[in-house]
């Protein structure tokens, strides 16, 4: 059985392969490659905001060839990422499994019990921090932060805002916004963000928590406008948006895209994935879409994500017994 | 016949029940706070409907005449089983031993020993599949099947197609 | 006439010779991927996403359009063949398509899938062309109390269809419902019916694992069973004298195919609603305004053009609100979009005027694709036939392990094949109980809308429960489930009045009817 992997020969490979072929190559330590696909985790289902930002890396990995092997998404999004968690969990010292996280990272573990601890899962990298705008219809009278309170208040507990979900990042602004100004807010969960901003506009709902991608369609139409950014400084494609700091009002909240890896992941694979993510945040392609989406593009690795991993657990803790107590 | 339909009512009732208990744990009322039903009320009072349903067919079995004609025939149901059998072998089997390995061994007893082809046919069959699948899934459209320890094997193919 | 020029301009680069080939390839790809039981179009449209990247984006999209509407075909193909549907959009098709089959006629309702899919697709096509910027404010005004009394609208006339065992199809509908509900609450965000703390039912029960595990499985296993007594499959058989009855028998088919074609694309332009209660309506249209609906469910052709033809164009149509509102109604429609997004294109009202060239690009891309995807369909219908005429256990050897490949392709999880099993037996006991296995499958498409579209509405609105017939679009739609609800029962009544011939004192014919 002397096959030369020739693709002439490739019908009797699969056969052959069983029976010729020993152990694969060992991986050295200075030159780690990955030896087979990697699986790229995501946090979230098909077709979401978190899930075309790992497809749009993905692309930009095969592009610009940053892998030695092709890097293939799967989508674990069950019980706001808990499936993904468990998954990546259960594959501690796998080399060639990475995971795309998103909020749910430190929100899912604290509000459901699923066993998993992600101080033992690898950083890698943080791509870039997404922003949060407050948005209005553009039909409503509604131009400033003041405006919106007044707005609210008269409503009476009947305004609706739109979100993604109880415990998704834009419920937890808005508990923020209902704890700093002391209002009532009826809350109404759709599918995804894409869903939420359509609602608005076709004046379902009477104000969301979107990411400016989002809103971006609509807003170019002038169908939607934006009151307040929740970001320490103003957003460059809204210059005229104040922040909520600004205002006087601390309100200041992030969407991390990070990479992780499982626990105990080879030190030469952590450096390998490092590496690649770094490329891949200076590339033209994200830098150009990281402008246009208005995101922040902060490369983070190695102890000091872990450290901010860690501390931005402990103030989602806080934030979401904070909203226990307020219900 | 009436007997299979006793037992397929019951079975529908005790899983209603199952899911019930699931669904309890989870707020199954009208809820005024968020202004509709809670959580578990979909699947709750669904499955309630579902149990009394199944318990009209028990109630109406009681009260037809016996029909003659069995759910099962001894000659036709043994080879069901077999083929659950062998289903069932080659999904555990899946995981530790790689989708090619236990694929192959179910394709082998189901023609050869299940189906009684010949061996030209068994092993075209049983080689052309698993090489159509490699290509189809894993190369064409990047879904890897499970290798468990086969796994090493397949290093070397990966570089050679990826 | 301006649209005509930017048409035209579309139609030079997608008739191009590298372009057309790409149609070739894409058609050909799809139509594969498509009638794999498991695989869809999302699976080939996400493989190739990221080489849209490389290759110029107008033949990026036209390769993409060319794979949609490949796969939409194939799924009417494992249909009809395997009667296993490869989508949520294809179960209608099974009804009348399975049936034939057996009948020996699986060329026939093959090519009557494959014309009808044509007359669907091209018709909604044509309608885009002209109406998409307007219909864009229609599908704005599609709030969760209209999404709710569609997907009612859809049930109902579905049930209304009736025909079986009213208990055990409320059971099934029930369970249906039960199981569409695993997995994550969306409105509390809490985690229910996971089941003995399996993870995998995290993500809930998914369509094709129940799809494949009681049509696959379960049907391989009945007919190892019934084969056992009596060859049920006759071989089928295709000449070209075949082939030309089907044509002259669908070109009668003109009135249900050009309701299936309007009804599609109207139900899958609207969001989050899609071609699945499209297949579903249409069908349930056809057989009630039939003269012989009992022909229906053994091997109607018509059966088969009324869903086919609605699934096409909603499928065409479910790429409206992706294109003018960003919000994409499938899977597939979700790629389509984060592909456009990669490409640095806005979805929303503006591109239109933005990106001319991009939208009548892929516009043009539709139609090519429709044609190109007929053409070949019908050229491979022979070698499709011919291997049903594969022997017995062959057949069954191969079909059981593209469910299990197929079943874990999607999710890659071997929680999923373990499903398949479970509901393959499970589905083969019922079946032989004579539980009816349709409104379990359908139930568990349509259940988390119809849930989540129902206490959307009533949190919105405060728990009041008459919003549903308050707002003119649900009311509508409300009454019109209402009417399918009642048509049965007045037909019965009017058959047993007729029967019994009584007379003067005997209800008025209703015009319901029609």
């Amino acid at each position: 059985m002397q096959y030369k992997f020739t693709k002439r020969s490739f019908v009797a490979m699969a056969a052959s392969a069983v029976l010729t072929l020993g152990t694969g190559l060992p991986a050295t330590a200075s030159d780690w490659k990955p030896i087979k696909p990697i699986e790229m985790v995501i946090m979230a289902g098909q077709g979401g905001g978190a899930d075309r930002i790992a497809r749009l890396f993905q692309s930009i990995i095969q592009k610009e060839g940053l892998a030695s092997m092709p890097v293939l998404p799967v989508n674990k999004g069950g019980g706001s990422g808990a499936e993904a968690l468990r998954y990546l969990k259960d594959n501690a010292g796998d080399a060639h499994k990475v995971m795309a996280t998103l909020n749910s990272y430190y929100t899912t573990p604290l509000r459901t019990e699923i066993g998993v601890d992600i101080a033992e899962f690898t950083p890698l990298a943080r791509m870039a921090l997404d922003t949060f705008v407050l948005w209005v219809n553009a039909d409503s009278d509604i131009k400033t932060l003041d405006d919106y309170v007044a707005a609210v208040k008269a409503a009476d507990g009947k305004w609706k805002m739109g979100g993604t979900g109880t415990g998704q990042e834009d419920s937890l602004v808005t508990a923020m916004l209902q704890k700093e100004f002391g209002l009532e807010i009826t809350y109404v969960p759709f599918k995804g963000g894409g869903t939420v901003a359509k609602n608005l506009v076709g004046g379902h709902i009477d104000s969301t928590v979107n990411n400016p991608s989002e809103q971006m369609g609509f807003y170019q139409a002038g169908k939607s406008r934006p009151i307040v950014a929740f970001t320490p400084e103003r957003l460059e494609a809204f210059p005229d948006v104040p922040t909520a700091r600004e205002l006087g009002h601390d309100i200041v909240y992030w969407m991390q895209r990070s990479f992780v890896g499982p626990k105990d992941m080879p030190p030469e694979a952590v450096a390998y994935y490092t590496e690649m993510f770094r490329k891949l945040s200076e590339t033209e392609e994200w830098q150009t879409y990281t402008k246009e989406k208005s995101l922040i593009s902060d490369f983070l690795s190695g102890d000091a994500l872990q450290a901010y991993f860690l501390e931005e657990r402990g103030k989602h803790a806080e934030i979401l017994e904070a909203m226990g107590e307020g219900s | 016949m009436l007997a299979a339909d006793r037992i397929i009512a019951i079975a529908i009732i005790a899983m209603s029940l199952y899911f019930m208990t699931h669904a309890a744990t989870l707020p199954i009322g009208w809820s005024g706070e968020t202004g509709g039903p809670g959580a578990g009320a979909f699947p709750f009072w669904l499955s309630l409907v579902m149990a009394l349903s199944a318990l009209g067919i028990l109630a109406r079995s009681f009260m037809k005449e016996p029909t003659h004609g069995r759910f099962f025939h001894d000659r036709a149901v043994r080879p069901v089983v077999a083929v659950t059998l062998a289903l069932f072998c080659a999904i555990a089997l899946m995981p530790l031993v790689g989708a090619y390995v236990a694929l192959v061994l179910f394709m082998l007893w189901y023609l050869r020993i299940f189906g009684g082809h010949g061996w030209v046919l068994t092993s075209i069959l049983t080689i052309a599949t698993p090489v159509f699948l490699f290509f189809f899934f894993e190369v064409t459209l990047k879904i890897l099947l499970p290798k468990g320890w086969t796994e090493p094997f397949f290093i070397p193919l990966y570089s050679k197609f990826f | 006439m301006e649209i005509l020029t930017l048409l035209g301009d579309g139609f030079a680069t997608s008739l191009s010779p590298v372009n057309l080939m790409i149609v070739l390839l894409g058609v050909t790809a799809g139509l594969f991927i498509g009638a794999m039981p498991g695989l869809g179009s999302v699976n080939g449209v996400a493989i190739v996403l990221p080489l849209t990247f490389i290759v110029p984006p107008s033949s990026a999209i036209i390769l993409l359009a060319a794979i949609y509407y490949g796969a939409m075909y194939g799924g009417a193909i494992s249909s009809v063949l395997l009667g296993i549907p490869g989508a949520s959009t294809a179960v209608a098709t099974t009804f009348d398509g399975r049936p034939m089959a057996q009948q020996g006629k699986a060329g026939l309702a093959l090519i009557a899938a494959a014309v009808a899919s044509f007359v669907g697709g091209t018709i909604s096509v044509i309608l885009f062309t002209v109406f998409a910027v307007p219909l864009a404010d229609l599908a704005l005004a599609f709030g969760p109390a209209e999404e709710f009394a569609l997907v009612l609208l859809a049930f109902t006339t579905f049930v209304g269809l009736g025909g079986d065992d009213v208990l055990k199809t409320i059971i099934m509908i029930c369970l249906g419902l039960v199981l569409s509900s695993v997995g994550l609450d969306l409105i509390s965000g809490q985690p229910r019916l996971i089941f003995f703390d399996q993870p995998g039912f995290y993500s809930g029960i998914s369509f094709l694992v129940l799809a494949i595990g009681v049509y696959g499985v379960g049907e391989v296993l009945f007919t190892i069973e019934t084969s056992h007594k009596r060859q049920q499959v006759t071989p089928a058989r295709l000449s070209l004298r075949e082939l030309v009855e089907g044509m002259k028998a669908m070109a009668r088919l003109w009135k249900t195919m050009s309701v299936g074609s309007f009804l599609g694309f109207f139900v899958g332009m609207l969001p989050a609603a899609g071609a699945t209660p499209a297949s579903l309506m249409a069908y349930g249209i056809a057989k009630s305004t039939s003269k012989h609906p009992e022909t229906f469910g053994k091997g109607n052709i018509e059966g088969v053009a009324a869903p086919e033809t609605a699934n096409n164009a909603a499928s065409t149509g479910s790429l409206l609100p992706m294109l003018t509102l960003g919000i994409p109604g499938s899977p597939t429609t979700a790629l389509l979009l984060g592909g456009m997004v990669m490409w640095g294109l806005v979805p929303g009202p503006m591109l239109f005027i933005e990106q001319p060239d991009f939208v009548w690009g892929l516009i043009s891309s539709l139609y090519t694709a429709n044609f190109a995807a007929v053409v070949i369909n019908i050229a491979l219908i022979p070698l499709f036939v011919w291997a049903l005429r594969m022997p017995f256990t062959v057949l069954c050897t191969l079909v059981l392990v593209l469910c299990i490949v197929g079943g874990y392709a999607p999710s890659q999880k071997m929680h999923d094949v373990w499903l398949i099993l479970g509901f393959g037996v499970v589905g083969y006991l019922l079946r032989k109980a004579d539980y009816p296995l349709a409104p379990l499958v359908l139930a568990l498409v349509l259940g988390p809308l119809m849930e989540k579209s129902f206490r959307q509405t009533l949190i919105a609105e405060q728990g009041n429960m008459f919003a549903f017939v308050e707002r003119p679009l649900s009311g509508l739609f409300l009454a019109i489930a209402a009417f399918f609800f009642v048509l049965p029962l007045v037909n019965a009544l009017r058959h047993r009045l007729a029967n019994r011939k009584l007379a003067p004192d005997g209800l008025p014919p209703s015009g319901g009817a029609a």
